[in-house]
């Protein structure tokens, strides 16, 4: 991008070998990146003499024979399905109320309304893990222990400030004629909220739902403290069984890596740009 | 319109607005109560009482008497807790100093190399995010097995290339397992301070570069003296949000080196000390919510004094462009 202003200079040469030296370390880094993970799905297809014989040969893609494996002779199926159920429903409860809080600070003037916007940010400096005996004795007083209400509730208080940050800066930069345009022809707030502004609402909405997605769908810290019931338990968790149940067997446990490891890669690559503007959305603000 | 009664229209025209206040203001409460709410039961009440546990003592789950500082000087200077409190914060200052080199020097030269636009920086771009998405439990466990000292893909790739010699026993050996840590977090992580200095090298408006490419040929002055002080909000951002991360590291240890912080210690860590103090494991047996919640509270006000300090000494060196 730059390269028109320096051509005339006779840092060219110099200039080039700079490129090409980014270059290189770039595609190294690259390599550095993908090849374990590339290895990681390639052992999945393998047998334990495959994997310890010619760790990095191209495996038989047809042999699916370890997947099988682990979707029918563990409860990954039912591990997933535990992490879509308290994901999906995390990120559902805490766009919808951060955007309610979001909605109040930034459209409505009244007073204190600085004051709970101060309130949800210091909410982003603290780290909840260390409050996690607290956590745990509350959640057994209030018989949620053990559930997926416990991990719920955490994962909506823990994305709550995050969110309305996000939403409270966008809902901020909303014109707001639309909003005058809809309450003169005597439309309630709740429709103006709804039918006119929320639908304004949604590039934030997939900025803060995606900053929030990644460590809930990851974490492993929560469950392991509250979840001890196998049938609850989410992926990252549940991984640490069925590694156990098979930590003979190589191939099966990389099967079951990729497994593990396929939903949200899958998801990044297609929306690479939101996740990466996402996930830097509070660093880059 | 013409109003039968003067006298009414006064007192109509006073309550309507009130009322509309009223309405106003139920639907700002209706708003902000229940996400208020969540934050106090699940944030604010946990927070508070976690510094109040911290002054009992603890019998299991059940709290007994008020025991003032007694379990913060048993943590800090009783044998043996003192020993291992003290061993796994030095650990986590050893983690820290070395992801500052590792993962955020690293991040700000790929950020610089994919800043110059070359062919193929999308993809560049994709790949060295991709592993910032994955769990910790997959990275932990694929790099555990890679690191088996017979079987494993890093000594396998090792001795094909000739280079036996370096073959090891990574995780077993205490003078490599806490590095073989070190680099997987940073193999993991490293796309994060990538793309946040990669943003603000972005942000830099083009005339600054234009003016100071006049004035310089060397590109290493250039950056320390214009790029390096205009991207200084990414730096503060890359270096707290690594503070904070290296004081409460858990995960990857726990995964791949087991809760007790094996070989004997050396990777022993403040996040695996306080989860082992608070919730016991196979080999103690044992659960301390009063230590535990001591230590918690040490860390966070560690992380809490020194992040705030940090911050405010980053911040009066950015400069607003």
């Amino acid at each position: 991008m730059s390269n028109t202003g320096t051509y005339e200079k006779p840092g060219l040469l110099g200039t080039f070998g700079r490129d090409g030296l980014m270059q290189i370390i770039l595609i190294a880094n690259t390599i550095v990146m993908l090849f374990p993970i590339i290895i990681m799905v390639m052992s999945g297809f393998k047998s334990n003499v495959e994997i310890f014989q010619s760790p990095f040969s191209i495996p038989d893609f047809t042999d699916i024979s370890n997947f099988v494996a682990m979707a029918t002779q563990t409860s990954f199926l039912r591990y997933l399905m535990n992490s879509f159920i308290v994901t999906g429903a995390s990120i559902l409860l805490l766009l919808t109320l951060g955007t309610m809080a979001a909605y109040a600070i930034a459209r409505y003037d009244f007073f204190g309304s600085s004051f709970i916007l101060l309130f949800f940010m210091a909410g982003l400096m603290v780290p909840l893990k260390l409050a996690i005996i607290p956590l745990f004795i509350l959640f057994r007083d209030l018989g949620i222990l053990n559930s997926h209400w416990a991990l719920i509730s955490v994962y909506t208080a823990m994305g709550l400030p995050s969110t309305v940050f996000i939403m409270t800066g966008f809902i901020r930069t909303l014109p707001r004629e639309l909003e005058d345009a809809a309450r003169m022809d005597g439309a309630s707030e709740l429709r103006i909220m709804w039918s006119v502004m929320i639908p304004l609402c949604r590039p934030a909405l997939v900025i803060a739902g995606i900053y929030n997605l990644v460590p809930i769908w990851n974490d492993f810290f929560f469950p392991l403290v509250f979840i001890q019931d196998d049938a609850l338990k989410t992926l990252p968790q549940g991984m640490t069984t069925f590694i156990g149940e098979f930590s003979t067997n190589w191939g099966v446990m990389f099967a079951g890596l990729t497994l593990a490891a396929a939903p949200i890669t899958i998801l990044y690559i297609v929306l690479s740009k939101q996740f990466i503007n996402g996930m830097t959305a509070g660093a880059v603000k | 319109m013409d109003a039968p009664d003067t006298t009414e229209a006064p007192t109509q025209k006073s309550r309507l607005p009130r009322l509309r206040m009223s309405g106003r203001g139920m639907w700002i409460t209706f708003l902000l109560v229940p996400p208020l709410a969540v934050m106090a039961l699940f944030v604010i009440y946990p927070i508070v009482s976690a510094l109040a546990y911290a002054f009992y003592d603890w019998q299991g789950l059940r709290r007994g008497e008020f025991v003032g500082f007694a379990n913060f000087s048993k943590v800090l200077f009783d044998e043996p807790f003192a020993t291992t409190t003290w061993n796994a914060f030095k650990n986590n200052v050893f983690v820290f100093f070395a992801l500052m080199i590792i993962q955020n020097g690293l991040g700000f030269i790929l950020a610089y190399a994919l800043w110059r636009d070359l062919p193929g920086a999308r993809f560049h771009r994709i790949a060295v995010f991709l592993p910032v998405v994955l769990s910790t439990v997959i990275i932990g466990y694929v790099w555990k097995l890679f690191f088996h000292p017979i079987f494993g893909a890093v000594n396998q790739l090792l001795r094909s290339v000739g280079l036996d010699v370096f073959a090891g026993p990574w995780l077993g050996d205490p003078d490599t397992a806490l590095n073989a840590l070190i680099f997987v977090n940073a193999w993991a992580w490293v796309g994060f301070p990538t793309l946040v200095f990669l943003a603000g090298l972005q942000r830099i408006p083009s005339e600054i570069l234009d003016a100071a490419r006049m004035e310089t040929d060397s590109e290493l002055l250039l950056i320390r003296k214009i790029i390096w002080p205009l991207i200084a909000p990414s730096a503060t951002v890359c270096f707290i949000l690594l503070f904070i991360g290296s004081f409460n590291w858990f995960e990857l240890p726990y995964i791949m080196v087991g809760l007790d912080g094996s070989p004997f210690g050396t990777t022993d860590v403040l996040g695996l000390y306080f989860y082992r103090t608070a919730f016991g494991n196979q080999s103690a047996g044992i659960q301390d919510f009063g230590m535990g919640s001591a230590l918690a509270v040490l860390m966070f006000l560690f992380i809490a004094v020194v992040a705030t300090v940090w911050t405010i000494y980053l911040r009066r060196r950015e400069i607003e462009v």
